[in-house]
């Protein structure tokens, strides 16, 4: 296992080069530059505004500039400045010297902050957001196919799948303002706007307090956007409960003398859950990637806001780390999935 | 010898899209005390779900009972409640099944899953259980028995894995072993070992056997008596010794005729008659095995034959005496 996960951490790191190569070119290739206004800006202020950013030099060399600065960690003498350029998202103390790794550069939109301040401050308000909806998706998701799955063509089953239709096809644009206007405004049962937790974050991610606060400002974002995923899920987890139902060991168990619940508890539940663990990976880094509008209607100070602006803008260091930030979550989440895999079926072994 | 299990008029079908499937039609045995019945037949016509009419372990829907009795120790196994049967399953009766690689849960130890009856209907702790787990398997001849309890099923081979699966039906002793193909999926050196350790366990444990099979071959050497399916009815049923001294169905005449001699090849066919096997759409009111027969007379084709006393413990359902060609 240790040697398997170990190939998969040197597999993400081709992975990383692979999409920073293709997003820088791909980025670049675009018409329009990140100085580009209505009213054109005069010509000495772009290329003072070019050289400051290092856009006047050749493409490769801008691309391997860029490379140095995320990947190769340094050594210096002096602790971290606090300037623009002397910012690193990861600064340990060893000893009387200072390991500094990853600087994702400048944002062109603020003369003062870099993409490691929104690293620190929004990127783990949408991770938040993200897991929240991806425990929705699982709480709602999976009891609802187990319970379509076990009362078959019943008024459960027809009243689950009613419900997981309806999670996939309102979109969170429509359910979210409904979802603040009944329970924001109307019953004022939670805040209608805004997020509970607050930067600075613990190991960079996590609320300090994961109290009542937190959820009362979490708990409505997180449904309206899981619960086309909870959808997903349920359909998933009905259908693969079904399939595993027919197997001939659940026949096997039942000649035992199993009681029906403990042939479905013990023997099928697990089986029937492997599949859908094996879309939890994806599922994960589809939510947390894609809380842009959800942000937007929630007013929620995280990640999406800025990706989709920087995009627009041109703005590259903020496009290149974030793309390169949602592949690293992709891959680990699938990381995950793989070994949680292995725990859940035993013929399956890595190695 | 005492009766243990009567079964009577059993009829099963199963609706489906094309019609009614009717699988089992009137079907009537009886399994006595230590005896070793072969249930014998071409695929399709009705084995398994005779068996698993009996347990109970139909899936329904597609299938029903929809007739018959299955007597055990004075009550009918098919009518009494869900709780009822389920003691009996595993416990009394219990069953090994056709194909060793499908039949065992994957992500279950074999230790867990060979204790399980013990834990269920002994009301053994898993640690006993597991203990007496490690007996049974050694008793099957599962080498390192107790090491191998926390291996999973695809640890073991497909012999040693049928092996495991006669363990588990054995052991809370139960009364009736029903094994259905057991050794259809397993080459031919290994089925003949598996026959072997059944043949042991029967000697020392006492329980009576229904043995279904295609191979009249495997049936010879193990059963006391045969009954031969065709179509969803039993169509002949003898001692063993009788049935290959004096086969009396046209099917089975033919069932043995084409039985393959092991020297030649060293491979048993699967047993094979000219012909289509039944549909099973319709009941039919004429003999099901007509459309294939030799000697079939005017007569087959009006009325479906009942099983009638030709020799004692021999019965046939057939109009036309084989051997003379006459009809009854
Ligand atoms: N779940 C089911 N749905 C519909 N028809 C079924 C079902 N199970 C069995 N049947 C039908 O019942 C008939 C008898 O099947 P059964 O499994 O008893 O045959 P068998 O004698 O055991 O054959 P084999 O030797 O292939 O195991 C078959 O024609 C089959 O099509
Ligand atoms: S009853 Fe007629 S058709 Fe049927 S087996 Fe006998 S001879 Fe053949
Ligand atoms: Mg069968």
């Amino acid at each position: 296992m240790g040697r398997y996960i170990a190939r998969r951490l040197i597999y993400l790191l081709v992975v990383l080069f692979v999409v920073s190569a293709i997003t820088f070119g791909l980025m670049h290739a675009v018409p329009g530059g990140p100085f580009d206004r209505e009213k054109a800006l005069p010509p000495e202020i772009i290329e003072n505004l070019n050289k400051r950013y290092h856009l006047d030099e050749p493409l490769l060399m801008q691309y391997g500039r860029y490379l140095y600065d995320v990947f190769i960690p340094r050594i210096s003498a002096t602790p971290p400045q606090g300037s623009v350029d002397d910012d690193f998202l990861i600064t340990v103390k060893l000893g009387n010297v200072w390991f500094k790794w990853m600087n994702f550069g400048p944002t062109y939109s603020s003369r003062s902050r870099t993409v490691n301040d929104i690293f620190r401050q929004q990127l783990p308000v949408s991770a938040q957001l993200g897991i929240m909806a991806l425990l929705v998706a699982i709480i709602i998701g999976m009891p609802l196919g187990i319970l379509a799955a076990l009362k078959q063509n019943t008024i459960f089953d027809y009243l689950g799948m009613s419900v997981a239709i309806f999670g996939v096809s309102v979109p969170v644009i429509i359910l979210g303002p409904l979802m603040i206007w009944i329970f924001g405004v109307t019953l004022k049962w939670f805040p209608p706007t805004g997020w509970g937790a607050k930067p600075p974050f613990v190991l960079g991610i996590f609320p300090r307090e994961l109290g009542p606060e937190f959820f009362r400002y979490a708990i409505m974002p997180s449904v309206a956007l899981g619960l086309g995923s909870s959808a997903i899920i349920a359909r998933l987890t009905r259908a693969s409960l079904l399939q595993t139902m027919r197997e001939d060991y659940i026949r096997t168990a039942r000649a035992k003398g199993l009681r029906e619940s403990l042939v479905i508890v013990r023997h099928a539940l697990k089986n029937s859950l492997i599949p859908v663990v094996t879309i939890l990976g994806p599922l994960f880094a589809a939510l947390v990637t894609g809380t842009f509008v959800t942000e937007v209607t929630f007013g929620i100070p995280g990640m999406g806001r800025y990706f989709v602006t920087s995009i627009t803008n041109r703005d590259y260091p903020v496009i290149m780390g974030t793309i390169l930030l949602y592949a690293l979550i992709l891959v680990i989440a699938n990381l995950v999935v793989d070994i949680v895999y292995a725990y859940l079926d035993p013929r399956i072994r890595y190695d | 010898m005492t009766e243990l299990l009567t079964v009577e008029g059993l009829e099963t079908q199963f609706r489906t899209r094309e019609g009614t499937v009717h699988a089992v039609n009137g079907v009537s045995f009886s399994l006595r005390e230590g005896e070793t019945l072969g249930i014998v037949g071409e695929s399709g016509c009705g084995k398994s779900v005779t068996v698993m009419s009996i347990l109970r372990l139909i899936p329904s829907p597609p299938g029903k009972v929809v007739a018959g009795k299955a007597i055990y120790q004075g009550k009918d196994l098919l009518k009494m409640s869900d709780e009822e049967i389920r003691h009996i399953r595993g416990a009394q009766i219990s069953m090994v099944f056709q194909d060793p690689m499908t039949s065992f849960n994957p992500v279950l130890t074999i230790g867990r899953q060979v204790a399980e009856p013990l834990e269920i209907h002994m009301g053994m702790s898993r640690k006993q259980a597991l203990e007496r787990a490690a007996e049974m398997l050694a008793m099957v001849g599962i080498p390192n028995a107790k090491e191998r309890l926390n291996d999973y099923p695809h640890q073991f081979s497909g012999g040693m894995r049928q092996r495991v699966m006669i363990a588990m039906a054995l052991i809370c002793t139960p009364q009736i072993l029903i094994a259905d193909e057991p050794t259809t999926a397993l080459d031919v050196t290994i089925q003949a070992q598996i026959i072997d350790l059944v043949k042991r366990l029967r000697d020392e444990l006492g329980m009576a056997i229904i043995w279904i099979t295609h191979d009249l071959g495997i049936i010879a050497g193990l059963a006391d008596r045969v009954a031969v399916m065709y179509g969803g009815y039993i169509i002949e049923m003898a001692q063993v010794d009788e049935l290959y001294a004096h086969p009396t169905h046209p099917y089975t005449i033919g069932l043995l005729g084409s039985l393959p001699r092991m020297d030649e090849t060293g491979h048993r066919r699967l047993i094979s008659i000219d012909g289509l096997p039944p549909v099973l759409l319709e009941k039919p009111n004429y003999c099901p095995f007509a459309p294939r027969c030799k000697y079939a007379v005017e007569r087959c084709w009006h009325e479906n034959p009942p099983l009638m006393s030709v020799a004692p413990e021999h019965q046939v359902a057939c109009w036309v005496d084989t051997q003379t060609g006459r009809e009854r």
